[in-house]
């Protein structure tokens, strides 16, 4: 793991600093123009957050069933990133609703559902951060409940008319939007798996820490 | 299957002994619905007349919040007394404990509502009672899918300090889409005339949040009350 860290520095700071030019190349959309680039920050941002949600409801059925101390390292830091993008996602959404549909916010479906996905996470911190003893595992459960309303939340714009374009837009997207789009993913991703590892190691740390406390009072 | 409901029967009637004795939780649980619709009422009601979709609204909002009251009382007992260990020491599927308690919750909550709704029609001139058997549909699978994590987070929460603060941090969120659910289709039957299919459609959500968290909560409670 740590071999791998600077390497993937060097690279997520080469995708990063390709991705505006990419993005600036990228043609303008037809009615929304310019405004419209801000989808190459917000879909990625939920991409990532996504990720953070996968990382942290796997890990944590690990945790609670497995009783595993590493995965519960990895569910913390997967709650914390998803908290981290969610709110980018959260930032740059309303940006681009003020200007597509007038608003800063619509209580449509998806919208509402995100922002409840959203704070379902930032739950979990406060548990983990306030609960003191033996609140990991109700942190555990917590992130379940997520990970059981992540898919309703990303289904939500099909089965609903919302104003939010469907899932149906990214894969229909024209090729020269789409690989700008396909380098923020993949970009934003490496991020992700960047500060995944660096906080895991920082949780390591810490649960090493304790050990060496709980040792020392023995 | 036999002893595990009955198990979980034995907890229900524990449960149900308790408070006939004492009408704790339900007393103190039904005025805070009270006041809560009252608080509501004031900040909706204009010129004499509340909006045509409030009382829906105020509904789930004093059925969310007295439920989550009644949940934190109903496990305070249990920690007071120290009985929710033994309880979990005793021989019998864990699970059949969940739902024993979980029953309770609903036949605690379901008499507050006995009550709410008509009081609730009766402030609010609504029609709540025009479709009685779509508006019992939709107050059984909000408050089953509600209860299904607070039974859960409540009694995980007994073990962890500041549990008073913590329940509706994790409880609502978690439970939002439940209670949207119960409103908008409410709101559905409140319509004149009353909208039928979408509150049946919304029943259907609610149906499939209910499986979902009643499953979940099922699956984990083990695990989770293991120290």
């Amino acid at each position: 793991m740590r071999r791998a860290f600077t390497p993937l520095v060097v690279l997520t700071a080469a995708l990063f600093a390709a991705a505006p030019v990419f993005v600036a190349q990228a043609p303008y959309e037809s009615t929304m123009g310019l405004v419209q680039k801000i989808f190459y920050v917000h879909l990625p941002s939920w991409v990532a957050m996504y990720s953070g949600i996968a990382v942290c409801g796997l890990a944590s059925l690990l945790y609670l069933f497995k009783d595993n101390k590493t995965a519960d390292c990895y569910a913390v830091a997967g709650a914390e990133l998803a908290v981290l993008f969610g709110a980018m996602g959260l930032v740059t959404g309303p940006l681009w609703a003020r200007k597509a549909w007038g608003v800063w916010w619509q209580w449509d479906v998806r919208l509402t559902t995100a922002l409840l996905l959203w704070l379902i996470f930032v739950a979990y911190l406060l548990v983990r951060r306030y609960g003191g003893p033996g609140s990991e595992k109700l942190a555990a459960a917590t992130s379940l409940f997520g990970l059981a309303t992540a898919p309703f939340v990303y289904k939500s714009v099909d089965i609903w008319r919302t104003v939010h374009p469907t899932t149906n837009v990214v894969p229909t997207l024209a090729p020269e939007m789409a690989r700008p789009l396909a380098l923020c993913i993949v970009a934003f991703f490496a991020l992700f798996v960047l500060l995944l590892m660096l906080r895991v190691d920082l949780a390591y740390r810490q649960v090493a820490l304790d050990n060496l406390y709980l040792a020392e009072e023995d | 299957m036999i002893r595990f409901w009955r198990t979980a029967l034995l907890i229900l009637r524990k449960d149900v002994t308790i408070e006939v004795k004492s009408r704790e939780v339900l007393y103190t649980t039904l005025f805070f619905a009270v006041s809560a619709i009252l608080i509501f009422s004031f900040g909706l009601v204009k010129e004499g007349q509340a909006p045509p979709d409030a009382a829906a609204a105020i509904l789930w909002i004093a059925i969310a919040f007295a439920g989550t009251l009644a949940l934190g009382r109903t496990f305070e007992r249990e920690r007071y007394g120290e009985t929710l260990r033994a309880l979990l020491l005793a021989p019998g599927p864990r699970p059949a404990l969940y739902v024993g308690k979980l029953l309770g919750m609903l036949a605690l909550l379901g008499i507050a509502e006995l009550l709410l709704v008509p009081l609730i029609a009766f402030l609010f001139q609504a029609a709540l009672i025009s479709r009685p058997l779509l508006l019992f549909a939709l107050l059984a699978g909000g408050t089953t899918g509600f209860c299904a994590v607070g039974t859960l987070f409540a009694a995980m929460l007994v073990r962890v300090r500041s549990r008073d603060v913590l329940l509706p941090i994790v409880l609502y969120p978690i439970t939002i889409p439940v209670i949207i659910a119960g409103v908008r289709g409410t709101a559905a039957l409140l319509a004149a005339p009353p909208d039928e299919a979408t509150a049946v459609m919304w029943i259907g959500i609610l149906l499939a949040f209910d499986t979902v968290f009643v499953t979940l909560s099922l699956w984990t409670f083990e695990p989770l009350m293991i120290e």
